[in-house]
């Protein structure tokens, strides 16, 4: 190639590179650094701000008796929705994958809570979850239950409900992930296992299981990620209530910055959720081929 | 350090898998899997015969199934209570001018990566990917900063700009640029064609599974989107449909009625975007991994 045409070709390359270079510096790289910056400061918007160096990190980990809290109800929160829907989703991965009738449409309509807006769940399951009018508890008083709970207004049982509510609504996509994965299991695998005597449930204990570690590794990766950074439910619900029983790390970002106004506080704690994301992020870039079994 | 994402093999949802021969075994299956599609989809089918109640019949107790007298002014009745169409405007029109925007910035963008040779390219894209691993509330408060000093508060500015671009987006586009055959822009450019038009005429038409895909991801993402717009609108007139809808559950508290109307005019769209292009969006999913959640 001549240099000319080489020339014209760098000069194009950065022609066609240039809106998403300037988008990317302005909405994505230098909030990224700033937000770094501001999480040592601090700043309530209106006055300048005023360096606090690790002040706000040291609070947050080692004073906020409610920042704790915080990360109790979030890390609660994931750890009963990511197992919970990540079984549910195999399962039905699992029986959607044989060819029964209609297995298009389940398939959709388990996916219909995926692409619904969290705002408009958040509300029809707040009306199912009422504690005086609520459907729910009216089939459980029907079915003989004489302690109905209070779901959203009680601090024991408001976090369960947001948990119900999210594995409902995320268990399409983990059952989506899951059936692309068992559609890349060669048939071959199952016939050889079948001379080797694994049927039944032996079946997916040594073939499916094994040869889906992948896809599983990948699904709960990205549904903690997901999770971690639960908002709209908490908002929509509960508002963080009642007594903070549902206030979660991102609910918390948004009370101190657009509540309290506290910037450097609350970029303080949006770098901490960013560091346990991170983690679980190069957990799975680290991990990902050691969890694939090819045998 | 290498980037990658994590890949599932590409589902071809059609294939049917194993099927049993025992029918007996097949109709327990099919009963589960219905009883699991009832509990999906019962929240909408309560959400749906919720709103068209009266607003007394709402707090019968024990509450019925069906309504006894379906309330369709309930429809007419939130449009005049608060600026419902110009909500719903709102969001359709930022759903749609973030999704044009992302699929032209994005696709320039993945063309030069797949394509064209200059320095510092590997280096660039490793930079785009690694901002997949920024959760997007790392950057909420600068970003809001930002918009608050330039004035954009409840302008659409604010709602589409910081959205016209993504890394995955452009991630998706360059993996479906790579598999388009190199012998077909080379003739054209042999043609005397420029990279401009080559984009345009060989390599836009001949990605197009993958422009659907990622326009119907962004729209549905776009629609539902609800923190951004909860905190740079404060006129009613400038907010989403998700924003308005969530205000109304303090402003109103007791009309459930009205909430739920709300609910199913902000679901139902989606609904049909997703029930027209269902298979390419989940191959979007399936291919690129992290979803627009």
């Amino acid at each position: 190639m001549s240099g000319r045409m080489a020339r014209e070709e760098t000069r194009s390359a950065w022609l066609f590179l240039a809106p998403s270079l300037l988008l990317f510096m302005v909405f994505v790289l230098l909030p990224v650094l700033a937000a770094f910056g501001i999480s040592f400061s601090s700043w309530d918007l209106f006055t300048a701000p005023h360096w606090a160096g690790l002040d706000n990190y040291r609070q947050l980990l080692f004073e906020d008796k409610l920042f704790h809290k915080v990360m109790r109800n979030t890390f609660f929160y994931v750890i009963w929705t990511v197992p919970v829907q990540m079984i549910l989703a195999f399962f039905v991965a699992l029986l959607l994958n044989r060819g029964v009738w209609g297995q298009n449409a389940l398939r959709v309509i388990y996916f219909l809570p995926v692409v619904s807006s969290t705002v408009a769940v958040a509300l029809i399951w707040s009306w199912i979850f009422n504690s005086n009018f609520g459907v729910l508890n009216a089939l459980l008083s029907a079915v003989g239950v004489q302690d109905l709970p209070g779901w959203l207004n009680s601090s024991k049982y408001a976090l369960p409900a947001l948990i119900i509510v999210a594995i409902w609504q995320g268990l399409g996509y983990s059952m989506v992930l899951f059936l692309a994965g068992l559609q890349g299991i060669p048939r071959e695998a199952y016939e050889a296992g079948e001379i080797d005597g694994a049927v039944g449930w032996k079946k997916h204990r040594f073939i499916t299981l094994p040869l889906l570690s992948p896809t599983t590794f990948f699904v709960a990766i990205v549904s903690l990620i997901g999770s971690f950074q639960v908002f709209d439910l908490a908002f929509v619900m509960t508002q963080g209530g009642p007594a903070n029983a549902t206030n979660t790390i991102v609910y918390y970002v948004y009370q101190n910055a657009f509540q309290f106004y506290r910037m450097g506080y609350a970029s303080a704690a949006a770098m901490i959720l960013f560091a346990i994301i991170l983690a679980f992020t190069l957990v799975q870039y680290r991990l990902q081929h050691r969890w694939v079994h090819y045998d | 350090m290498t980037v990658e994402t994590t890949q599932p093999p590409q589902a071809q949802l059609q294939v049917s898998g194993r099927r049993s021969r025992n029918p007996t075994l097949n109709w327990v299956i099919f009963g589960v899997l219905l009883l699991g599609a009832l509990s999906m989809s019962a929240p909408f089918i309560w959400m749906i015969s919720s709103s068209l109640k009266a607003p007394t019949e709402i707090f019968k107790y024990p509450p019925a199934l069906l309504p006894a007298e379906a309330q369709w002014q309930n429809y007419t009745r939130i449009f005049s209570l608060i600026p419902f169409g110009r909500l719903m405007l709102n969001s359709l029109f930022v759903s749609l001018a973030v999704t044009a925007l992302q699929l032209l910035v994005c696709s320039m963008a993945a063309y030069a990566f797949a394509r064209l040779h200059f320095r510092g390219r590997e280096l660039l894209f490793l930079l785009y990917l690694s901002a997949l691993m920024i959760p997007s509330q790392v950057t909420l408060i600068p970003n809001f900063i930002l918009v608050r000093q330039l004035g954009w508060i409840d302008t659409y500015a604010a709602l589409i700009l910081p959205f016209a671009f993504s890394s995955f987006g452009t991630f998706l586009l360059r993996q479906a640029f790579l598999t388009i055959p190199r012998e077909l822009e080379e003739a054209a450019r042999i043609d005397g064609a420029s990279y401009a038009q080559v984009f345009w005429r060989i390599m836009l038409p001949l990605a197009r599974p993958a422009l659907g895909a990622l326009g119907i991801f962004t729209f549905i993402a776009q629609w539902n989107n609800f923190l951004w717009p909860l905190i740079t609108t404060t006129r009613p007139e400038m907010q989403t449909l998700t924003v308005g809808l969530a205000g109304l559950r303090g402003q109103y508290n007791t009309d459930w009625a009205l909430l739920m109307t709300g609910s199913v005019l902000a679901i139902l769209p989606i609904f049909v975007v997703f029930a027209v292009g269902n298979k390419s969006f989940i191959q979007g999913i399936t291919a690129g991994g992290f979803g627009g959640r």
